[in-house]
């Protein structure tokens, strides 16, 4: 199909970034998305891809910090940035705080949303380090999950608070 | 899904950018990115050149220039959300971020992106209209400005030239006594408006000074309420008069029946949300700064 589009070589462009800790480079296509990126080119397979139209959050990264959409992101506009997906919270072998909370508050059933729900958590923390339910879910609101009905989700953050403090 | 192929560039001067959209025909500006991408993963739209601004300098402030507020082309709509300037005289803008799509979207998409976009869903075309608001655009003849009002011509198309790039919105400051608001109806958070209604009123000596009404969602492009600022400016904002101004904002709009809602039910809801809006102002504009 893709040489039916264009029988040229498509031109290749270089993708330096830091990926959880970790540099990383690649040629790819500009139109490589970045959730493609991280899955097929790096084999970073904890991050999701659900609706594919920026409406579900499932495919959320960190990028220097920020959570974004990667389904609606280019790979080559992430060139210099440092990514953090869900395989980057883990530290040592130790669970990190988001993800003992989501393990002790059940804050997942089938787990597909999970991994941005975390990483959108694990950003909102860093800004604000005991958010109201209202803070959660308004940070939460951009994705969705269609098993907890969130009111797990929620408590998860708050468990994640405590346990972040606790150190 | 993957966007059909694409050459791609990433100017650092907006000489370069205009050089680019220049030299590549089909060229297309990526900012934010959070409406071109989708559309191109859809096929719906196709680009031969993008023209990637996310390495342009000094391109992501909100700063009050004398009587201007100046918001810059990279300034995503998380920033304006943010933003401490982004209160009290121009709390419309403030209210239009946060209600900007998503957290996720809004920490990506562009205000100056929204606006050439030219989405009549979108919430910054309307709540520019009532800030009577102006892009500043370069291109290959030099800069201009143009009004947000003569900005789009009708759903996702705008009076841009196609070597032209947004590189901020101004915003005349309203000065004191100002007070706005942003309502808008949807039936999630990230979905577009059934309907939105954008209001500031300035008030003079307890009247009207000056009024705006953008609508959202209504028509084939952001449309200002004209007739019902008209009634406002210059009387005193009393109940009859904030009910008979939602009636005419109502008869502004020019809505379609979808899945989100009859024409009939859009325009009450404009009808409703422009009372509802006009209270929120008039209050905050009376409460506002001396």
């Amino acid at each position: 199909m893709t040489q039916l589009e264009s029988p040229t070589t498509p031109e290749l462009h270089t993708v330096e970034v830091t990926v959880n800790g970790q540099a990383r480079s690649a040629d790819v296509e500009a139109r490589l998305l970045l959730v493609h990126f991280l899955r097929q080119t790096l084999g970073l397979t904890g991050t999701h891809v659900g609706c594919d139209t920026t409406s579900c959050g499932a495919c959320a990264v960190l990028v220097d910090g920020t959570p974004v959409k990667s389904c609606t992101m280019l790979a080559v506009q992430v060139d210099g940035a440092e990514i953090t997906t869900v395989e980057g919270l883990v530290q040592g072998g130790q669970l990190h705080p988001i993800q003992q909370a989501f393990h002790e508050e059940h804050g997942l059933q089938c787990g597909f949303c999970t991994p941005g729900m975390m990483l959108t958590s694990v950003a909102l923390l860093a800004e604000n380090a005991d958010p109201s339910d209202d803070e959660i879910r308004w940070a939460l609101s951009g994705q969705i999950c269609r098993c907890t009905g969130y009111q797990n989700i929620v408590a998860a953050v708050h468990r994640a608070a405590e346990l972040s403090k606790e150190g | 899904m993957y966007p059909s192929r694409f050459a791609y560039l990433a100017p650092t001067s907006v000489e370069e950018v205009v050089a680019a959209l220049g030299e590549h025909e089909g060229a297309k500006v990526i900012a934010g990115g959070q409406s071109l991408i989708p559309v191109l993963k859809l096929r719906v739209a196709s680009v031969d050149t993008m023209v990637d601004i996310n390495g342009l300098p000094g391109l992501d402030g909100i700063e009050q220039d004398g009587d201007t507020l100046r918001i810059g082309a990279l300034v995503r709509h998380a920033d304006a959300e943010r933003s401490p300037l982004l209160t009290k005289r121009y709390g419309l803008l403030g209210a239009t971020a946060r209600l900007v799509a998503d957290p996720l979207v809004r920490n990506r998409g562009t205000v100056c992106g929204s606006l050439a976009h030219a989405d009549p869903q979108g919430d910054w075309g309307s709540a520019m209209l009532a800030a009577r608001a102006h892009v500043v655009v370069r291109g290959a003849k030099g800069e201009r400005t143009i009004a947000v009002e003569e900005l789009a011509l009708g759903p996702f198309s705008t009076t841009l030239e196609p070597d032209e790039v947004i590189t901020e919105v101004r915003v005349p400051d309203p000065g004191p006594r100002t007070g706005g608001a942003y309502l808008k109806l949807e039936r999630k958070v990230g979905d577009f408006a059934t309907a939105a209604v954008g209001v500031q009123v300035t008030l003079d000596n307890g009247k009207v000074g000056q009024a705006g009404i953008g609508l959202t969602g209504v028509g084939a492009t952001n449309l200002r309420a004209t007739a019902a600022e008209d009634l406002l400016r210059g009387n005193e904002p009393t109940d009859d008069v904030i009910r008979e101004a939602a009636a005419l904002a109502a008869q502004a709009a020019e809505p379609q029946s979808d899945n989100r809602g009859s024409a009939e039910y859009k325009r009450n809801v404009v009808r409703v949300y422009c009372e509802r809006g006009l209270r929120t102002a008039i209050s905050a504009a009376r409460a506002g700064e001396e």
